[in-house]
Formats: structure tokens, C-alpha cells, sequence
């Protein structure tokens, strides 16, 4: 790593906070999990067929902006979302943080994950990937930029939905 | 001859037997009677667009290599080595003049035929390796780029069999000057734990919109999209009118007036201010080149329809291409594409694949929740035994006209299913 990158910042700091990013995911405080999001933020699913290709040229499974994040958070806690009432019980384990780069404002993060998920009376899905961040310096914490989910399976198969937030 | 229907016109009453959602034997059967007798969707002509371009994928459980020779011409192979059954192509998709076994080296052209058979000096004077191809189906036909296999020789010819969908099809197509939609790159391949026939049901089935996709309507509203449910007086349970039509050989289509907005070519406040003038420029085009009346039928109807027994055209919120297969009589596995005409701008390509995810896909505004219904069925078929009637009849009541929210098209499947499963192959 070179020396400014690590001025910057350390893997300590990014740990802590995709940590911190997880366990608001799996407790569904979707709201605390917003805070976490710049005002510009973008999630996206790319498929799995084309896992580095551009949201404008390929379908994906997910392609959010700042607006659509806030919608699909109010239809995910909405109990007349179907697929995640009741709601999934998520557990993720996330290892591997890397720091990548730093460019301007933004540090370019990568991690590898493991995201289990169960509801009652069905199979266990096991989503298992790649999460790219860039994460913008917000005082002694991050916003997110940009949140970017990799699947490694080569169709999503009996994974079936990506419903919640991955 | 057993059915498995009970359709009682006089008393306006169409009911299902639960057993063909559960049965073993049933979907012994159906492999035979329905998939290895109709025509079945094999892929696009826009997915290889060079001479030897290949695209691996199963189709009705068979592994087939979908590819173009040499020359251009597209063949559909059965990706089977003909000396000891391995795959002959491992790859998903990719361009090759050649496919060789990795076993023992059998190597075929991209037309199909045996190339190179190592130590081939081993085998009698009478080995024909120009009979050693890799098998095909029995048929093999394209209507306007969309490509079907049937593996009964005596099947009559795709366009007859297609009958009345040409025209829907057509209507799809007509969104581009050139009359050429392509398939767009990204695959959604997912498994429902259902039975298969329950996504055709679903695909068509207007009527469990408000109650399966209430959060999808809210989102709507949410991006500015005013839906007003109708007036009791209309006896619709959808915010516009729209009809269930009747396509003869067990296809059948919705034909709704739209209102959810259209990227060909009909602006909705979702797509941002921006977009309106594309969109005008869009729907320009379409006037000029087919004159107002036509251009209103492809720009303000959206149309769900479908190809007996597993193909899925879907023009709403953008187009999709669905096919699923089972895997069990629980579980079906469901490949989707998005379809877009090929000279479409930077920025209304991005629109549509925007406006795809608002509703479909396995991350989409809607389709997670028909998936979560269609497994909440085949949960409940558990039951099948002690409850076994599925209730089909809304709108037999009605002379003329069938709305998209009565269950005519869903008994137009159900028929035609029933008749070819009552006839052994």
C-alpha cells in the first residue's frame, strides 16, 4: 500500500464500518443504514453473467440511484412486500477488506462476503461474492458512493431473488 | 381418457385438478406429450451475430449448442459427443469453428458435422464418420429472429403453429425502424420452487396485480405516476381496461391499455423530465412510419403473451423474453432477457434496462413477490389430496369480451394442455 492511501485511511477504519454496514443490514435498520449513504449513493447487482459490464449497456439485477435506494427501502419494510414478509433472517460474514486506491475523495474498497439467508419452511441460500465500495471520508467516519455486489455463482439458480439488500 | 379439467359450460364452472401441479408421472408425461411435440423457444438471432458465434444452454432439459457455421447459417446442436455422450462445449457462449470432445478428441465443424476422429484407422471400412454429426432436433425454424426446435418430425411448420401470436410478435417488433430488436447482454437465470405451469398462469394473470403488487403501485405513485383505481361502476380491477385474447394452438395474450409508461414511447414522470424528448422524438417516428392507429397500438397497449407451452413475450414496463423449464414437478428453472430495438440511443437503452427493474426480475420492484406467490401455491398443493380443485372460472359467465383480469386465457392454457396430455405421443 503506498504511503498516502494509508494516511488517509487504514483497513482498521474500513473494517469497522462495512462491520457496522452488515450488522444494520441484518437487522433490517434500514433507516440507520441510509445514513450511511451519501446523497449520490448507487447500489448495484450486476447479472451474473456479466458481472463487470455497465448498468446502461446490460440488465442487471439491481441498478440503484440515491431515489430508487429510498423506494426500495420503503417496499422492503412494507409488510405487502411479499418475499421478505416475514422477513428473511440475513446473517452476512465479510473478510478480505482491501484497500484499492484512493482517487480524489473516494477510496476504492474491496471485500469478500458470505450472505446467508433463511426463511421459514425454505431451502438456505447461500449468496457468496464480492462487495466494491467507494467509500467518500465524512469527518472520522464514511458516506458510500457507490455499493457494487458481485455474485461469484454463474446464475443466481436457487438463489432465487436478491429481495432484500444484499 | 382421463381429464384433468373439469369444464362445465353450462354451469360456468372451470376447475383444475391439483395433481398435475405435484405429480411425478405427470411430468414424465409432459416431457413427452407437451416438450418433445411443440415447438419450444431456443434463443435470438441477435445473439450471434457472427459466423461461428455459439451460445451453450439447456432447452426442455436437453443441452444444445445454439450457433451460426461458417457460412452464417444458425443451427441448433445437441451438445452431445455421438462416441460416448460427453459435452462437447463447455463454454457459455463464444466463437469457434470447432468443438472437440476433451475425452477422446472427436472434433466437430460449427455446421454439426465430424471433423477429426483420432487413430481413426482403428475402425472397419464401413465407419461413415458423415454420419457421425452431432444429432439436432428434428426442426429447426425462426419467425422474425425469434428461433423454436421441435423434435417431432411430423410437427406442422412453426409460423402455422405460432398462428395468431405472429401478429402480437410483430406488434413487439414494430418499436424499431428497422424492424430488428435484439437481445440485450445480461441474463437473469433464476429457480422458483413451483411447478412450471404456475409461471404461465402468473405471466398473464392481471387479476392478482393489486393484491400480489401493492408495492410495486406505491412505488409508482412514489415516482409521480398517478394510478386511480377505477370506478366500481367499471368493473375492472385494474386502473385501464384490458382484454384476454384468444391466439389459437394454446397461445393466448393480454391486451391492456398502458399506464404504466413505455420506453417505446410513452412518458410517464419515472423517467425524469429529461426523457421527454426522446420520447417525443420516439414516438414521432412511429406515427411516421406506421401511421397514428398502428403507432397507438404499439406504443399505448401493453401486451403479456404467450407461446405455448413456455415461451413468455412481455411488453409492459420494457420488453422480456421468458422461458422456464421444470426441473421436478416443485421446482422450474427461469431464464429472462431484456429485448431492445438495435438503433436505440445511449440514453433510451438506459432507460429501458431502468425501467425493466422497476417490475421484473429477481431484484425488481414485482417479480420477487409473483415468485413468492407461485411458491406459496405449490406450499399449499401439499395439501392437494383433501383440496383438490384449483377454481378457474372468472368471467365464463360473460358472452363476448374476456379483461385481463378473468381467467379466459388461463382456461385457453389449461385446455390446450389437457388436450395434448390426453393424447399419447
Amino acid at each position: 500500500m503506498t504511503a498516502p492511501v494509508a494516511k488517509v485511511v487504514t483497513r482498521a477504519e474500513v473494517e469497522d464500518f462495512l462491520y457496522h454496514e452488515a450488522a444494520l443490514l441484518d437487522e433490517w435498520k434500514l433507516d440507520a443504514w441510509q445514513e450511511l449513504l451519501a446523497e449520490d449513493a448507487c447500489y448495484y447487482v450486476p447479472s451474473n453473467d456479466q458481472p463487470e459490464s455497465d448498468h446502461r449497456h446490460a440488465l442487471f439485477l439491481v441498478a440503484d440511484d440515491r431515489e430508487r435506494i429510498r423506494q426500495r427501502v420503503i417496499r422492503v419494510l412494507d409488510p405487502n412486500c411479499h418475499a421478505e414478509f416475514p422477513k428473511s433472517r440475513t446473517r452476512r460474514m465479510i473478510g478480505n477488506v482491501r484497500i484499492l486506491g484512493v482517487e480524489d475523495d473516494l477510496i476504492r474498497v474491496a471485500a469478500n462476503f458470505v450472505c446467508y439467508r433463511f426463511r421459514r419452511y425454505e431451502r438456505i441460500r447461500e449468496y457468496v461474492g464480492s462487495y466494491r465500495y467507494l467509500l467518500r471520508r465524512a469527518g472520522d467516519s464514511f458516506r458510500i458512493k457507490e455499493r457494487r455486489v458481485l455474485i461469484d455463482a454463474h446464475e443466481l439458480g436457487n438463489l432465487g431473488s436478491v429481495s432484500f439488500i444484499l | 381418457m382421463r381429464s384433468y379439467i373439469v369444464d362445465d359450460r353450462e354451469r360456468k364452472t372451470f376447475l383444475l385438478d391439483r395433481e398435475v401441479l405435484v405429480s411425478e408421472d405427470i411430468l414424465r408425461q409432459e416431457m413427452a406429450q407437451i416438450f418433445a411435440r411443440c415447438w419450444i423457444y431456443v434463443g435470438h438471432s441477435s445473439e450471434l451475430k457472427q459466423a461461428g458465434d455459439f451460445r451453450t444452454r439447456k432447452v426442455a432439459g436437453r443441452p444444445v449448442i445454439f450457433c451460426r457455421d461458417q457460412a452464417g447459417k444458425f443451427h441448433c446442436l445437441l451438445n452431445t459427443c455421438r462416441h460416448r455422450g460427453a459435452i462437447v462445449c463447455t463454454q457459455r457462449e463464444g466463437n469457434a469453428r470447432r468443438f472437440m470432445c476433451i475425452y477422446h478428441g472427436w472434433t466437430y465443424g460449427n455446421d454439426g458435422s465430424l471433423v477429426r476422429v483420432p487413430g481413426d484407422d482403428a475402425y472397419a471400412d464401413g465407419f461413415d464418420k458423415s454420419s457421425h454429426g452431432l444429432r439436432r432436433p428434428a426442426r429447426f425454424e425462426q419467425y422474425r429472429g425469434f428461433w423454436f426446435m421441435c423434435l417431432d418430425a411430423d410437427a406442422s411448420p412453426l409460423e402455422d403453429y405460432l398462428a395468431d401470436a405472429k401478429d402480437y410478435i410483430d406488434l413487439v417488433i414494430d418499436q424499431s425502424p428497422s424492424g430488428q430488436m435484439e437481445i440485450i447482454a445480461g441474463v437473469q437465470e433464476y429457480d422458483v420452487a413451483a411447478n412450471w405451469k404456475l409461471m404461465v398462469e402468473n405471466s398473464v394473470d392481471d387479476y392478482h396485480l393489486p393484491s400480489t403488487h401493492s408495492t410495486w403501485l406505491n412505488f409508482m405513485a412514489n415516482s409521480g405516476v398517478k394510478i386511480e383505481p377505477p370506478p366500481k361502476s367499471a368493473g375492472l380491477v385494474l386502473p385501464t381496461k384490458g382484454l384476454a385474447v384468444d391466439l389459437g394452438n394454446g397461445h393466448f395474450t393480454t391486451d391492456n391499455v398502458n399506464f404504466r409508461g413505455r420506453p417505446v414511447a410513452k412518458w410517464i414522470p419515472l423517467y425524469g423530465e429529461a426523457a421527454k424528448a426522446e420520447i417525443d422524438a420516439i414516438r414521432a417516428e412511429l406515427v411516421q412510419r406506421l401511421g397514428e392507429e398502428r403507432a397507438r397500438r404499439v406504443a399505448d397497449t401493453n401486451r403479456n403473451l404467450v407461446i405455448f407451452p413456455n415461451l413468455v413475450i412481455n411488453d409492459g414496463s420494457s420488453v422480456t423474453v421468458r422461458t422456464f423449464y421444470p426441473e421436478g414437478v416443485g421446482k422450474m428453472h427461469v431464464t429472462a432477457w431484456a429485448l431492445g430495438p438495435v438503433e436505440e440511443s445511449e440514453s433510451a437503452r438506459a432507460r429501458r434496462l431502468d425501467a425493466f427493474l422497476t417490475f421484473y426480475g429477481p431484484g425488481g420492484f414485482a417479480t420477487p413477490d409473483d415468485v413468492e406467490a407461485l411458491e406459496l401455491v405449490q406450499q399449499g398443493l401439499a395439501n392437494w389430496r383433501d383440496d383438490r380443485w384449483s377454481e378457474m372460472s372468472r368471467g365464463m359467465g360473460k358472452e363476448g369480451e374476456q379483461l385481463n383480469s378473468d381467467e379466459h386465457h388461463l382456461r385457453i392454457f389449461w385446455r390446450r394442455w389437457n388436450q395434448l396430455m390426453g393424447t399419447p405421443a
